[in-house]
């Protein structure tokens, strides 16, 4: 007998942990909104500032964060760390573990605790998921730290009936938003995505996605987007991201043979892989991913030969080659100073290095309140993206997305998305 | 007629489905079960779970790739017969690879627990699964690789809409042989004869004259063989490998051998191919996402009415 109750409580144990590792969504309100933002007089206009990022410095999305990282610096080095009479100190934080090979709630509340406890920190640049700025906006808001996400794009971090019921109240216990984004949210990214299959001349779509915030999000909306222009959605299945081969399901979709599958998810949450199944699988459809898998290593799991010709991307602005103005600058500058081309979210780390700086400037003071104010209204920002500035949730005003294609194990810009709408 | 046959060409009937998902289900199943061998047999002869069987195996995996790139078999200007060449090498010191690596590792660290309390051993494969974890994220960092498809993916079905390539063939009959095999050898070879030996009673077995120390290390240096062996065909057949693919594929691998009776080798190749079974069907008819809850609520349900699993013997008492 007692054989049975090890082998029953393991196997429990392990049933328990994988059903729970599946699903890693939904914080829990805090409720108060007691506390009110001041603006301090007796704050310091003078002495050393600390800003620090909060991305995944490990795991597959390192070849990306390096960038962001490099535009951050870029865009400090250029002021040389300073802002007035304040001395900016950096710190670049790890929201991934080497273990997990991506992001974990764990280091980014951990980043986030650290951050709000430390009270030289006036600007936090972060994170790069959006299921981790679920764990990190509350804290942050808490003690009403600025927080500039250069990646983050799930649509209920920011806007008020876009995403749950009680998103975005449910990150900003104080009542008072902190998050800011230079990127567009996804209602734009899933929506033009769809615009951009029917333009393709896409009629029926079968929609995966990873269950996480940022993956779910945008193939709903790409769903919903898909329905108004009655493109057929097929069918809608989250895959488990832990999982290794997903032929089954592929031999699913290819008896529904649609013209498309629309993956929401990041390389990290097997975006490669998916590339490479399907085509295991015989099916000969288009597969369009979003911004998450909009990075070299996605091409490098898919396998090249697999994703030439094959693989859309969508990305919530225009890629390095294809900046025009500042952002070309900044491009030749990158490649001046790094040696290499930058990824495609380089370019929103320097943008949100620079609004730090920005915010820290127009406040003139060490103090949380009045640089979190100050970021709010700034407007008219004439920045490496263009000009643009942050609406009342945060948002960027920025509207112009693209559309690239794997071209010889490469991206390949296509198209600006939604320019004209149809 | 022609509308009909077009329609069918390119959507199958559920008869046709079902049988890709059984034929997903099994090729991937015949993997699963090549692991469980080597967890079963370990288990079978000292009672051990070696966690780190499935971080042993994603160390062959990251071996295999390094060879493939080594002897350039990767590269466009590859013939045919020079990646069959290559392929049949990489096999063997794959298995060589290993099996020492398991050997050592019993040797180093479980032969001076071999009287202490079971749990000892648990714990201390627990700790060389990490190390061998880390070890592979170190030699090839944390993302994933991918592996170029060396087999060919031939379709032995005229019919569209099933596929039954030379790949899936590859793998089924690969694991068939071994599981003949090393009933065979248990069964009826010397060396069988003292393995079964020491499972039943290392001491009694000693005092027949049966080396017991050599037993266990030829089990350990088989199981790790076996480990070897498939992580090159995993490596072919999956096409992707990570330093985190020990961990679900042991958790697999280990609850097929449970399933199928611990210790018991046929049953490990039928607990792997119930396995692959359940999680393609589940996939297919319930959602991916549910597969590995499924895996395991079947496992829960078979040890509360079958503790001994479906082929084994109720007889033994190891844990």
């Amino acid at each position: 007998m007692h054989r049975i109750h090890f082998w029953t409580v393991w196997a429990s144990t392990a049933a328990a942990a994988c059903i729970c590792g599946c699903n890693t969504s939904s914080s829990t309100p805090s409720g108060s909104t007691t506390a009110t933002l001041r603006v301090n007089p007796d704050a310091p206009k003078s002495g050393a500032i600390r800003i620090v990022s909060s991305l995944p410095r490990t795991g597959s999305a390192k070849q990306q964060s390096d960038t962001i990282v490099n535009g951050i610096k870029m865009a400090f080095d250029e002021a040389e760390y300073k802002v007035g009479d304040f001395t900016i100190e950096y710190s670049d934080l790890d929201d991934a573990t080497a273990a997990a090979g991506q992001w974990t709630a764990e280091s980014e509340a951990a980043n986030a605790k650290e951050a709000a406890n430390d009270p030289n920190v006036m600007v936090y640049i972060g994170p790069y998921n959006s299921g981790a700025a679920k764990t990190s906006m509350p804290i942050l808001n808490n003690v009403g730290l600025l927080m500039i996400s250069p990646a983050v794009s799930a649509v209920g971090l920011t806007k008020p009936g876009k995403g749950e019921d009680n998103e975005p109240g449910v990150y900003r216990p104080t009542g008072k938003p902190n998050f800011t984004r230079v990127v567009p949210a996804d209602d734009l990214q899933g929506s033009y995505g769809a615009d951009w299959a029917h333009q393709l001349g896409i009629k029926s779509a079968y929609i995966l996605d990873d269950n996480q915030v940022y993956g779910k999000g945008l193939a709903d909306i790409f769903r919903d987007r898909c329905q108004e222009l009655e493109i057929e959605v097929l069918g809608q299945d989250s895959i488990d991201e832990k999982e290794q081969d997903f032929k089954p399901l592929m031999t699913k979709i290819k008896s529904t043979n649609p013209d498309m599958i629309y993956f929401g998810g990041t390389t990290q949450t097997k975006g490669g892989q998916i590339c490479k199944d399907m085509v295991a699988a015989g099916l000969n459809c288009k597969l369009m991913v979003p911004d998450g898998c909009y990075e070299a290593a996605f091409i490098e799991a898919a396998g090249p030969e697999n994703a030439n010709g094959r693989v859309y991307a969508t990305f919530g602005g225009l890629p390095p080659k294809n900046q025009v103005g500042k952002g070309k600058e900044f491009v030749e500058k990158y490649q001046e100073k790094y040696g290499s081309m930058p990824e495609a979210y380089a370019i929103y780390g320097y943008e949100a290095g620079k609004v730090a700086l920005e915010a820290i400037r127009q406040a003139g003071v060490k103090d949380r309140a009045a640089i979190l104010g100050a970021a709010f209204l700034i407007k008219d920002f004439d920045g490496a993206l263009g000009k643009w500035s942050f609406d009342e949730n945060g948002d960027t005003t920025l509207k112009k997305l693209s559309g690239s294609i794997v071209r010889d194990g490469d991206f390949e810009f296509v198209r600006i998305l939604g320019e004209e709408k149809n | 007629m022609l509308p009909l046959l077009a329609v069918a060409d390119t959507a199958p009937d559920w008869f046709t489905f079902f049988l890709q998902q059984c034929i997903n289900g099994l090729t991937y199943g015949a993997l699963i079960a090549l692991i469980a061998l080597g967890y079963t047999m370990v288990y079978g002869i000292i009672g051990l779970i070696n966690f780190a069987h499935g971080d042993l195996f994603m160390l062959g995996t990251f071996l295999a790739l390094t060879l493939i790139s080594a002897f350039g078999l990767d590269t466009p200007d590859a013939s045919s017969g020079a990646i069959a060449v290559g392929l049949l090498a990489i096999f063997p010191i794959a298995a060589v690879f290993c099996g020492a690596l398991n050997l050592a590792v019993d040797r180093i660290v479980y032969k001076p627990l071999r009287r202490a309390p079971k749990l000892a051993p648990l714990v201390s494969a627990i700790g060389v699964s990490f190390i061998f974890q880390n070890i592979g994220l170190l030699w090839k960092g944390p993302a994933d690789l991918s592996v170029p498809s060396l087999v060919p993916r031939t379709d032995f079905f005229s019919d569209p809409t099933l596929e039954f390539t030379v790949k899936d063939l590859f793998l089924t009959l690969t694991v068939l042989p071994i599981m003949f095999g090393l009933t065979l050898l248990v069964k009826y070879t010397r060396l069988g004869k003292s393995m079964r030996a020491v499972s039943q009673n290392p001491t009694a077995a000693q005092l027949m004259g049966i080396h017991v120390e050599r037993v266990i290390g030829n089990t350990f240096a088989m199981g790790g063989a076996l480990a070897g062996f498939a992580s090159v065909i995993y490596a072919l057949y999956i096409n992707t490998v990570g330093f985190q693919i020990g961990y679900i594929n042991g958790l697999y691998a280990f609850t097929a051998a449970v399933l199928g009776g611990i210790g018991n080798i046929p049953g490990a190749v039928l607990g792997g191919l119930v396995i692959g079974l359940v999680r393609s069907l589940g996939a297919a008819y319930v959602g991916a996402r549910w597969a590995t809850a499924i895996i395991f609520g079947i496992l829960i349900v078979i040890l509360i009415f079958r503790p001994s699993g479906l082929l084994g013997e109720r007889t033994r008492e190891k844990v």
